[in-house]
């Protein structure tokens, strides 16, 4: 019987990392990516901390050998480098010699370039080309010619569970056989848009963020693009492919209890978490990690907490949040941390939830804030977003 | 293996749609370059609490779920599959107004909440405590498209119901943006009609539809909703390759076809692509479009599919639909085809049951 879907190579970059080896390096040194604002020009620069990545665009557009006429968002720079890295990763020579796809998410897409221009456009035509970038769908159509993929291409925005229903969707793809390998994941850049946003709801932290600590105080955003291939057993088998983990269950779920807001006893986490136990066929104490969303802000810490509980019961695996090391990525998170799950599987090596001291009073739970080795067969993954959206992702050891 | 049947419609259109009936009688092919919605009654839909805070894209998603659910008799569906283009446009558009107007100060948080692109699915979750699946498809002209793809592997997967639509509205800013670029055609060219604009660029619409697809066949069933392929670009001379490949898929052939519904716009830059097929591969087939009466957007491929329902279940095909002269008596097979700019090209396959 098939193990799932095999994950064949990863990439990513985020503020911990330009690659895969860095980012591990980063994980298991407990070096946490989050500083005040430093690359956009916003009255917040030097006071909001994020998790930004070093490269400037200008920097971007040399690596990745794109022409000074290019109308790459940063959204699309960020993506193509990671799906650049998985596809390299995966030791695919020629990607078309199966029908493969490419399914990426992202919720800021090329605002980073429209807010920037948005008086100049009107008056000068040089940054008219940012227009056409605008749209969500234009990161994966860029990312998707540069790896000379033609055939099924598609990008979707469920705000910061985007990229898990990336994953899943791919997933089911190639289970039903529509398509033998796909390069899933998500990108997002920082903006004014989603700084400015954020700070409006009032759920930003002015400090380094405190994941499922009783005196959180809010998120920090972060920036980052990950990606990972997956392959049918047929393409594994005639390549003979080094299978890096399985993605074993997917589930998504909607909460239906506030546009922005997660319910108190996180009915929707709990019914994605259920549904993902139970199409990977594991019981939930075969978990043997969770990478949770966690990311910091009272209400989602809280949510979280009680629908583990509703899973779990009194036997909470060991989980942690690595929101502390990167930020909140958006709609690249669950892709980010799809990377960081399967890192864990691969190293036996759960990474800490950093910045924690004190348990939330109602749930008292309590996540790993050490580096620790451990054998893990299961990690189940959770990413939620705005819209009510819940998606859990579960990965399986090779 | 499972069907896939259309059994519930809902449109919010440039045209008069609230019933098929009602459209036949007062459609007209649009003169305006940027053409709006023909704004439902929300109140019957949508309570006046909810719908204040909401821009029209998000209301005429909901107004359009609302009726292909009611008609389906379907209270609570397995699954909310939507796609948009641009998304939400207008919320997305003020908030970043208000940022840039205000350098980042004096923000309030409604827009910004309301700007995300699964707005509309999250609201119609919302109104219905539809606790289900939950996803936004926003790739380019294949939105819709994709999220058809995802509920025909749901049903495959024995689910037994699923709502989907796809949504787009128009937003000041991004259509001044647009303008700005000639995406948009200059009102004086559209005198002698769409296809003779002679002319780049689009007339602008927005729009909202949604299905209600099952597993099984209703009394209300428009049509199955057989196979739906997507290519994210294809070299010019292979369209025709790519059609016929299709169809194999599904043991059809070109003759095989009683309809082809064509997404032509009247933009002379990227209809020939439309033209190149009407006039060889085929030109045997009946053909009809349908842009001249919603305008373009990204999801307009979903209006396409809403005429092609109804034509599945009236089995007549009214007269300002047509392209060619071509008349065929029962229809059966229906294609759709649709691209734009060239590239985000689908074919829908579509059957009379």
């Amino acid at each position: 019987m098939s193990k799932g879907v095999a994950v064949t190579g990863m990439g990513i970059i985020s503020s911990i990392g330009n690659n895969l080896e860095e980012n591990y390096q980063s994980l298991v040194s407990e070096k946490q990516g989050i500083s005040k604002i430093k690359k956009i020009k916003t009255i917040h620069k030097n006071v909001i901390k994020v998790g930004e990545i070093d490269y400037t665009n200008n920097e971007l557009v040399t690596l990745l050998g794109l022409s000074d006429s290019n109308n790459y968002s940063r959204t699309a720079m960020l993506g193509e480098l990671a799906a650049k890295e998985a596809v390299k990763n995966a030791n695919i020579t020629d990607i078309n010699k199966y029908r493969t796809g490419l399914i990426s998410a992202t919720s800021v897409g090329g605002m980073d370039m429209t807010e920037k221009f948005y008086y100049s456009q009107f008056k000068e035509t040089k940054n008219r080309k940012y227009i056409a970038s605008h749209d969500a769908g234009d990161t994966s159509k860029k990312i998707a010619e540069s790896l000379g993929i033609t055939g099924f291409v598609s990008t979707i925005s469920t705000a910061c569970s985007s990229s898990a229903n990336a994953i899943m969707l791919g997933a089911r793809l190639i289970k039903a056989g529509k398509i033998d390998r796909v390069i899933v994941g998500g990108s997002d850049c920082l903006s004014k848009f989603t700084i400015n946003g954020f700070k409006t709801l009032m759920i930003l932290s002015e400090t380094d963020c405190k994941p499922f600590d009783e005196n959180r105080t809010g998120l920090n955003l972060g920036e980052a693009a990950a990606f990972l291939v997956l392959e049918s057993d047929e393409v594994v088998k005639n390549e003979n492919k080094k299978v890096l983990a399985y993605v074993s269950g997917y589930a998504n779920a909607n909460d239906a209890y506030h546009q922005t807001a997660s319910s108190e006893n996180g009915e929707g986490a709990t019914l994605a978490m259920q549904k993902a136990l139970k199409i990977a066929k594991i019981k939930p104490t075969e978990i043997d990690y969770i990478n949770a969303h966690g990311t910091a802000t009272p209400n989602n810490d809280h949510s979280e907490s009680s629908a583990l509980i509703n899973v779990f019961g009194a036997n909470v695996p060991d989980f942690s949040s690595t929101k502390a090391y990167t930020g909140h990525t958006l709609a690249a998170a669950a892709a980010i941390e799809a990377v960081y799950s399967i890192l864990a599987i691969q190293n036996e090596i759960i990474f800490p939830n950093l910045n924690f001291e004190t348990p939330i009073t109602d749930t008292l739970l309590v996540p790993k804030t050490e580096v620790t080795k451990k054998e893990i067969q299961h990690v189940l993954s959770n990413s939620f977003g705005f819209g009510g959206n819940c998606s859990t992702l579960i990965f399986s050891k090779a | 293996m499972a069907h896939c049947y259309i059994n519930g419609i809902g449109c919010v259109s440039a045209q008069d749609t609230s019933d098929y009936k009602t459209f036949l009688e007062n459609q007209f092919e649009l003169t305006e370059n940027v053409v709006h919605v023909h704004k439902p009654n929300y109140r019957d839909y949508i309570k006046p609490a909810m719908s204040r805070r909401m821009a029209n894209g998000v209301k005429n998603g909901v107004v359009a779920a609302t009726l292909a659910l009611r008609e389906a008799g379907i209270e609570n569906p397995e699954a909310i599959i939507t796609g948009t283009g641009m998304g939400c446009t207008i919320d997305s558009g003020k908030f970043l107004k208000n940022i840039v107007e205000n350098d980042e100060q004096f923000l309030t948080p409604t827009s910004f909440i309301q700007s995300t692109h699964n707005t509309v699915g999250g609201q119609i979750a919302l109104g219905l405590k539809c606790k289900a699946y939950n996803v936004t498809y926003v790739h380019n002209a294949t939105s819709f498209e994709t999220s058809l793809i995802d509920a025909l592997l749901m049903i495959k997967d024995n689910e037994t119901n699923i709502l989907v639509g796809g949504i787009d509205e128009i937003g000041d800013y991004s259509l001044s943006l647009h303008q700005l670029v000639g995406y948009v055609k200059e009102q004086d060219t559209l005198a002698n009609g769409l296809l003779n604009s002679n002319s780049s660029g689009v007339v602008y619409g927005e729009g909202a539809q949604f299905f209600a697809l099952e597993n099984q066949k209703k009394t209300t069933t428009y049509a199955e909703l057989v196979d739906v392929e997507i290519y994210d670009s294809i070299a010019k001379n292979d369209v025709e390759a790519k059609l016929i490949q299709f169809l194999k898929t599904n043991n059809l052939d070109v003759s095989d076809l009683d309809l082809v519904v064509l997404g032509n716009n009247g933009d002379i830059d990227f209809d020939p692509i439309y033209n190149d097929l009407q006039n060889s591969l085929l030109k045997d087939t009946q053909q009809i479009y349908y842009k001249q009466l919603s305008g373009e957007y990204l999801t307009v491929s979903s209006f396409g599919l809403w005429i092609a329902s109804q034509i599945c279940k009236t089995q007549d095909v009214p007269e300002f639909l047509k392209l060619n002269s071509k008349k065929v008596t029962t229809i059966k097979n229906i294609l759709l085809y649709n691209q734009y700019k060239g590239e985000s090209h689908s074919f829908t396959l579509l059957c009379s049951c």
